[in-house]
């Protein structure tokens, strides 16, 4: 048995390494509170010094004839394509430096929640800003304030079909004969909130749907509601009504909110986030458990990760979900130390070969989840022949470039997995033939690959 | 030829790992064998949701025209009530030599909440409404492969990085992508060992992954020299815009072992959105991973069944953005040698409003997983009964419209 420090900093964290992290699950929790110094310390790109540069893109290419203007292009476009390549490396440069990790496994987890990828090239400018003003400010206070904020940004209203979808009634669908997209609306209901096995219907969909009409993006402000897009109302969701004749923001907000702390979504978010966690099974009294705190206090996230980590469950099955790719790549950076302002600082090469390659070759691409349901959850997935064969050669490789560093790989093992180490593993690392061995057979161990 | 490369790989990994074959923990999970049929089945999940309206047009249809007047235009004619997208150009030559046909207003049993994941679950499950969705842990394959006693993990091959459900299950089947290889030296593969030892899950995992790495490098080894086999080895490296052609081609290689049964995926089909441009590049890729197989099995194309099938179909009417939503029944690929192609299976239903599933999809007149299940009939001499009661259990297969030749 682990102690509480270990299973606290693998199972709800990226591992063990730095000094000060939270030395057992209460700690965990409080770091779940106060000031989000990661945020501050490795600020992301903000959706207004974005505009500036989406600007300088279309400007670019209404252009392009002109003298030197294909070199101008070209330079817009290899720092939108950095901006969007740079969100992986100042996550992992966050979580190099937290010493609240808890936090950035939740950031994590709502990242895939509300999986968005960008179905354009201009749309990796939007990252950034959805992860940093889009999700994070969020991720620790409500679920309904999470939930619209996620979907009513531009990096999601572009990924499900928002931006083309325009009331069939309202003075804009009139004028040009444009009409619904229901994605949003779909995958609103399917996945963020109630679940498939919730019981709305067609109607309920197509519903929401009108209700959307009018979350748009602009090139001068970035979100806006427009409501010449707007189907007029007023919509019925889940058999109560919203809105007026006029389609406004606040009725968009009002079902969300309403959604939020519905108790199909209540049920299926704290399901997923058990699973996320704990276990590909987990326990059903601890779900019930959470469940009942998302409902008494309207889908605060605090209370809900609160009523999981009190739960004797949740220190059982230790070992029994593998960590994702982005996560091993993350918990590899973290054993080997390397510095937040290092990794916040590669350029655009080092990043590339450094984790981009890496996250695809590990099959799990940085935000480019193949559909909205985002990445799997389950051990097998992720660990199998073909996925631990990329996992070995990856271990290699870390053992190569490090290798030559590392003193006494004994003590490597113990930093980065302490007392989680198995017999067999420090058996092996002993008797390794190279140090480059030793450290490669460590990344590549099931201690290291589990949580 | 396949067996001795297969036996010199195992040989090789055996002795690298300093065990005899009797004493090695793996050879259950893991080995190689002679196949039980001479015939192939190749099973495509289209992932997204195909517009079966757009790949294959019911131009005969006077409602057609009024729904999708741009795409009248450019198809590809067959002579009848159906026509095809003009990206399926490259498979004329298989049309008319009758190695290629499709069926339409088909569908899995699936209705109404129209989700992707749900939906996928339900075509690699096999199973009906009446099992919950997720409830039912293997896939249809597998359980066909349950039916057949003896049968190896080479068998069946599950090609490429994404899941393919359709073969999860108790049955023994490989999953491997051709773009992974693992080159380990002897210590260090007898160190992970060690170390995976007290594991089940990683020490299978690994075994597995060493004794294809190596069966594949020792096909590479052989096949140098001969030019036939140098193409296909080339083939299955990735290609830019055309990541199906390395499983395809990979595919292909495997069948033309002791494989007798291989799947794999082709993703986004999802087209909410301007869906002109979609559907051109994603039929291109449907098309070219069909003539890859066809080119990588050489003679064995005679005796392979080729079915391309999707989670559900898209709306008849296109949406506000020159795209489709999620709908019901839609059409299914098939392809092969021993196919009776050149023929469009299935009873039309019509797309007048009234004859609509829901007024807005095309409704289904089929159950696709009849066709599955008669193509494996006709391959693999399966009972009706093993086939209506194991494989999709609760399926009435309904009459034979002669797939396959």
């Amino acid at each position: 048995m682990v102690s509480e420090a270990t299973y606290s900093a693998i199972r709800f964290g990226f591992g063990l390494g730095p000094a000060g992290l939270p030395k057992d699950l209460e700690a965990a929790l409080a770091g779940l509170s106060g000031p989000d110094a990661m945020a501050e310390r490795y600020p992301m790109l903000k959706m207004r010094e974005a505009l500036p540069i989406f600007d300088a893109y279309e400007r670019a290419l209404k252009n392009r004839k002109a003298p030197g203007a294909q070199k101008k292009a070209d330079s817009v476009k290899g720092k939108i394509n950095y901006l969007f390549e740079s969100g992986m490396s100042l996550s992992i440069a966050r979580i190099a430096e937290s010493k609240t990790p808890l936090r950035e496994r939740l950031m994590a987890f709502w990242v895939d929640h509300f999986t968005a990828a960008p179905k354009h090239f201009i749309s990796r400018l939007a990252l950034q800003p959805y992860l940093d003003q889009g999700l994070r400010p969020h991720i620790t206070g409500t679920f309904g304030d999470l939930l619209v904020s996620a979907v009513t940004h531009p990096f999601m209203l572009n990924y499900l079909d928002q931006v083309s979808s325009v009331g069939p009634n309202s003075a804009a669908g009139k004028n040009r004969g444009r009409g619904l997209n229901e994605n949003l609306a779909r995958e609103v209901l399917e996945l963020h909130t109630l679940g498939v096995g919730a019981s709305y219907t067609q109607t309920d969909v197509r519903q929401l749907a009108e209700l959307f009409t009018g979350l748009n993006f602009s090139a001068d402000d970035g979100f806006v509601f427009d409501p010449r897009r707007a189907e007029p109302g007023p919509e019925v969701v889940l058999g109560k009504k919203y809105g007026i004749w006029q389609g406004r923001l606040e009725d968009v907000h009002a079902v969300l909110q309403d959604l939020a702390v519905h108790p199909d979504t209540a049920a299926h978010v704290s399901r997923k986030l058990a699973v996320h966690f704990v276990s590909d099974a987990p326990d059903e009294a601890m779900v019930q458990h959470m469940t009942a705190a998302w409902t008494a206090s309207r889908g605060d996230i605090k209370a809900v990760m609160g009523a999981m980590l009190e739960h004797p469950a949740a220190r059982r099955d230790f070992g029994a979900k593998a960590k994702r790719p982005f996560d091993f790549i993350a918990s590899i950076y973290l054993a080997l130390g390397t510095p937040g302002d290092t990794i916040a600082a590669y350029e655009v090469k080092e990043l590339r070969r450094r984790m981009i390659v890496p996250s695809k070759t590990l099959n799990q691409p940085w935000m480019k989840a193949g559909a909205p349901d985002g990445w799997p959850e389950d051990l097998e997935h992720w660990i199998n022949a073909q996925a631990l064969a990329t996992r070995i050669k990856m271990a290699s490789q870390v053992g190569r470039m490090v290798g030559p560093h590392v003193r006494q790989p004994s003590r490597f093992v113990d930093r980065v997995l302490g007392d989680a180490a198995s017999e067999r593993l420090r058996w092996a690392v002993g008797a390794a033939e190279t140090r480059e061995d030793a450290i490669a057979l460590v990344i590549a161990s099931p201690e290291f690959n589990r949580r | 030829m396949s067996k001795m490369l297969s036996r010199r790989a195992l040989l090789k990994s055996l002795s690298a790992m300093g065990c005899s074959a009797a004493a090695h923990p793996l050879m259950s999970t893991v080995t190689f064998a002679s196949a039980p049929w001479d015939n192939r089945l190749v099973v495509i999940i289209l992932r997204g949701g195909m517009d079966g309206l757009d790949a294959v047009r019911p131009v005969g249809d006077p409602n057609y025209a009024l729904t999708r007047k741009s795409s009248v235009n450019d198809t590809l004619k067959l002579g009848g009530m159906f026509g095809l997208h003009p990206a399926f150009e490259p498979l004329m030559p298989l049309w008319r030599k009758g190695e290629l046909g499709f069926a339409h207003a088909t569908s899995t049993p699936y209705r109404d909440k129209r989700s992707h994941f749900d939906g996928q679950d339900l075509l690699e499950a096999g199973t009906g409404m009446d099992v919950t969705i997720g409830a039912q842990r293997d896939g249809w394959l597998n359980r066909l492969l349950q039916t057949i006693p003896g049968l190896t993990s080479e068998t069946a091959f599950a090609v490429g990085a994404s899941d393919m459900n359709i073969l999860r299950g108790p049955a023994p089947s490989s999953h491997w992508s051709p773009r992974t290889e693992l080159q380990l030296s002897t210590a260090a593969q007898q160190l992970l060992e060690h170390i995976y030892h007290d594991d089940p899950i990683f020490r299978d995992a690994a075994a597995q992954a060493i004794l294809l790495s190596d069966a594949i490098s020792a096909d590479r080894d052989a096949a140098e020299g001969d030019e036939d086999a140098e193409m296909m080895m080339d083939m299955m490296k990735p290609s830019a815009g055309k990541p199906e052609r390395a499983l395809a081609a990979f595919a292909a290689d495997r069948l033309n072992h002791d494989t007798r049964i291989a799947s794999f995926s082709i993703s986004g089909w999802d087209t909410h959105n301007g869906q002109d441009f979609r559907m051109k590049v994603m039929l291109g890729r449907l098309a070219d991973a069909i003539l890859t197989l066809k080119t990588g099995l050489g003679d064995n194309w005679g005796r392979t069944t080729v079915l391309a099938m999707t989670e559900f179909g898209r709306t008849v009417q296109l949406n506000g953005s020159g795209g489709t939503d999620h709908g019901t029944a839609g059409a299914m690929l098939v392809a092969g040698g021993a196919v009776n192609g050149g023929r469009v299976f299935g009873r039309w239903p019509g797309i007048a409003e009234a004859d609509m599933y829901d007024r807005r999809d095309l409704m289904p007149t089929t159950d696709v997983r009849a066709y599955a299940a008669w193509a494996m009939r006709g391959l693999f001499g399966l009972d009706r009964g093993v086939l209506e009661d194991a494989v999709f259990p609760g399926l009435d297969m309904g009459a034979d419209e002669g797939l396959l030749l």
